[in-house]
């Protein structure tokens, strides 16, 4: 009796043990599935999802506070992949939320004023200027999320659909035309 | 004998090549303008060194090779620089691209130049020499040619030379070995010299027997080891892996670099190229190509780079049924977007098309699971697979089938009994995975960025936060110093003051700071003053004590006039 009380205990002491060090060696920061769904997103934060950035809404999604359509810079193959890690349906976007063509800021630089509103409303600090000097994006940076549109207060800022070049060219999905059988 | 490998699946389509193959090679006049495009070649854009209305020399530099891995371009000819500008060009796209567009004056008058001595010049001078040249590969690839003789730490048992030419129709290198074997050879021994290699294996396919032995004889007058070796007429047996499969037995898989076994490869054009650029300093200004097809008087030509096609194929004499143009060869040419686009360096054949004589493809049935295509195919892969992920988009199912150990031979279209155009879905798969890659680059980047933004408004919003905290506790500080002076020497104290009390007692706390600070400041900068310097400072401050003085005695509340405020 006594012997198995003994076994038993020296056992617990045992797996606990182990169980304690793997707690600490294995030990995870923050949500993993954030980073994953953060790691989908397109990451211009632009919060037209209504959050401020890629991650808080990557946050919510963990959290199953938010819907997985709710990000139109992703496109539709966003929101795909997100149902895939999830496990969910497919969710077509709603009403107002809709992709548009993937665009780059550009400062008319007659204009701009150097009021640095712009530069303080760039997620990613893809403009260069500094108080009443006349400020320009780093297009290779700019993420084109629009959230230095609103701020400007000349009204120079407007958002130019970049256009395919011989670089960026993709080689299209075979279609051909159907010709009915006479 | 040498015992030759064989590679996997492989077709026999007409090749077609008798047409172009019985005339010698003719140069083209000059053309009546020049349209140089600044990307020809795999790797970064060269970046214009002209402006319009320059006057250029033949061979002077107009594009500088920018960053890595990029290439040289120059002026064909001599003449006048009429406008840089976006212009058409030979891509599968039909997207303009940055060009120079080149007047031709007639003189053809060139720049300096001059050639260097390879043996003696260290490996790094040789490949900024080609880098300079513009010597890209001329197969059709068109990868630079220095960055090909950069084998870091690998030693190079063998040095191919690719003169298979197995795509029907294509005779450019055929023409070239037969009239110009003796110099491929020297480029041939560059080539061996810089690579270190044991041997040089000249690979051409056996439908070539002229070709065969004019390099025979060439390569027997060469002190270097070069053997020339016949090898079997089967399309793809000119891919680069593939030739250099059949000669060695070494199978290159997709993103392995040949140099990592040990070999290296080279067209037989590129060689010559980088004779004439090492040995009299010329850049690569022009090319063979092969102008057949629906033409009367098939033939090759050596072209200029920059010369438009229709002034190129006027040359041949096309027939009036032609419709369109084909650059490469019928399986993996490309149509030409236009007539009026330029040779480049890629441009090893143009071939005129009518529907008699490609007829438009059949529509194409579903796919029956026949395998002809993985027959066929000398990659070893299945199309089949490839085709059906690629046609479902599971690009990451067609990766881990190999798609990038697809060459783009074509062998599978060809065979393919329900004509599927299998090569394009395997184009749109790559290029849409590449697309992506650089997105989620992109993406990685900007997320980067943002998190040091959001970290550095976090650090800025903690150190203004700090910095209010020191001057609060200051301000708390001289607070007491003030509240202990006032107490001592007013019995009635504060304790009952109005408000107005109150205020008075701030400012006269501030200006206590304010004297405090003062006298804490020390000069600068006054040790070594001469006798006169310290004299005038000393008169400055007398005066400055008698205005004090004076300021004192006028003052009726002392506790609130500031001493600025004093007349």
């Amino acid at each position: 009796m006594l012997s198995a009380l003994l076994v038993m205990a020296a056992i617990a002491i045992v797996l606990g043990a182990v169980l304690g060090f793997a707690a600490i060696k294995f030990h995870v920061e923050g949500n993993p599935l954030v980073d994953k769904i953060d790691a989908i997103l397109p990451q211009t934060q632009c919060g037209q999802c209504g959050y401020p950035g890629c991650k808080p809404y990557a946050t919510a999604i963990a959290a199953g506070e938010a819907d997985i359509n709710r990000c139109p810079p992703g496109g539709e193959e966003g929101i795909r992949k997100l149902a895939d890690l999830l496990g969910v349906e497919f969710k077509p976007f709603g009403g107002d939320t809709l992709p548009k063509p993937k665009s780059v800021a550009f400062i008319d630089e007659n204009l701009c004023i150097g009021c640095t509103l712009c530069i303080q409303a760039c997620p990613v600090d893809a403009i260069a200027g500094a108080a009443k000097q006349m400020h320009t994006i780093i297009a290779s940076e700019c993420t084109g999320c629009e959230l230095c549109v609103a701020p400007c207060p000349v009204n120079c800022i407007s958002m130019v659909v970049i256009e395919e070049k011989i670089t960026t060219w993709k080689w299209k999905y075979p279609v051909y035309a159907l010709t009915p059988v006479k | 004998m040498r015992t030759l490998y064989q590679f996997h699946g492989g077709v026999h389509p007409p090749t077609n090549k008798a047409q172009s193959a019985r005339a010698p090679i003719v140069p083209a006049p000059l053309p009546s303008k020049l349209v140089i495009p600044f990307h020809q070649h795999v790797g970064n854009m060269a970046k214009p060194l002209v402006k319009a209305g320059d006057r250029v020399l033949k061979g002077q530099l107009i594009g500088m090779p920018e960053d890595g891995v990029s290439s040289a371009v120059h002026a064909s000819t001599s003449g006048t620089i009429a406008s840089i500008g976006m212009e058409v060009v030979a891509h599968a796209s039909g997207l303009p691209d940055l060009c120079a567009t080149l007047i031709p004056d007639g003189k053809d008058e060139w720049a300096m130049h001059e050639g260097m001595d390879y043996r003696s010049a260290a490996d790094a001078d040789v490949r900024f020499a080609l880098r300079l040249a513009g010597v890209v590969g001329l197969g059709g690839a068109v990868y630079p040619s220095d960055m090909k003789l950069r084998t870091g730490r690998h030693k190079i048992k063998s040095l191919v030379l690719n003169g298979a030419e197995c795509e029907p129709y294509i005779t450019c290198d055929d023409r070239l070995m037969r009239e110009r074997a003796a110099e491929i050879i020297r480029g041939a021994e560059i080539l061996r010299f810089a690579l270190d290699a044991e041997e040089v294996l000249v690979g051409i396919e056996d439908n070539k027997p002229e070709a065969i032995a004019a390099m025979r004889q060439a390569a027997a007058a060469s002190s270097d080891k070069i053997e020339v070796v016949a090898v079997p007429t089967i399309y793809p047996g000119g891919g680069a892996k593939q030739l250099i499969r059949v000669l060695t037995g070494i199978e290159i898989a997709a993103g392995v670099r040949s140099t990592e076994k040990g070999v290296q490869c080279f067209n037989v054009a590129t060689a010559l190229g980088i004779y004439r650029a090492i040995q009299f300093g010329e850049p690569l200004l022009s090319r063979i190509v092969t102008v057949t097809g629906n033409v009367r008087n098939a033939q090759n030509f050596e072209v200029l780079i920059g010369t438009p096609v229709n002034e190129l194929v006027a040359l041949a004499d096309p027939l009036p049924d032609t419709n369109h143009y084909i650059m490469g060869g019928p399986m993996m040419g490309i149509p030409l977007p236009s007539a009026q686009v330029s040779v480049v360096k890629a441009t090893n054949c143009i071939i005129a098309a009518s529907d008699k004589l490609f007829p438009p493809a059949p529509p194409p049935m579903p796919c029956i699971r026949c395998t002809r295509c993985a027959d066929a195919c000398p990659a070893d892969l299945q199309p089949q697979d490839l085709y059906w992920f690629a046609k479902a988009k599971e690009f990451g199912k067609a990766q881990e089938y190999h798609l990038f150990d697809c060459i783009e031979c074509g062998a599978c279209s060809y065979v393919c009994p329900s004509h599927i155009p299998l090569v394009q879905y395997y184009r749109f798969a790559k290029s849409e995975i590449w697309a992506r890659e650089s997105e989620k680059n992109a993406a990685d980047k900007a997320r980067e960025r943002h998190e040091y933004r959001e970290y550095r408004i976090e650090r800025e919003k903690q150190e203004k936060a700090d910095k209010l905290a020191a001057k609060e506790k200051a301000a708390q500080l001289a607070r007491e110093q003030a509240a202990k002076p006032a107490q001592s020497a007013s019995v009635p104290a504060t304790t009952d003051a109005s408000s107005e009390d109150a205020v008075q007692q701030k400012i006269q706390a501030a200006i206590n700071h304010a004297k405090q600070q003062a006298a804490s400041v020390k000069p600068k900068n006054i040790e070594q003053l001469t006798p006169r310097q310290q004299a005038e400072i000393a008169e400055i401050e007398a005066r400055r004590a008698h205005i004090r003085e004076l300021a004192q005695s006028h003052v009726d509340h002392p506790h609130v006039d500031h001493p600025k405020e004093a007349p």
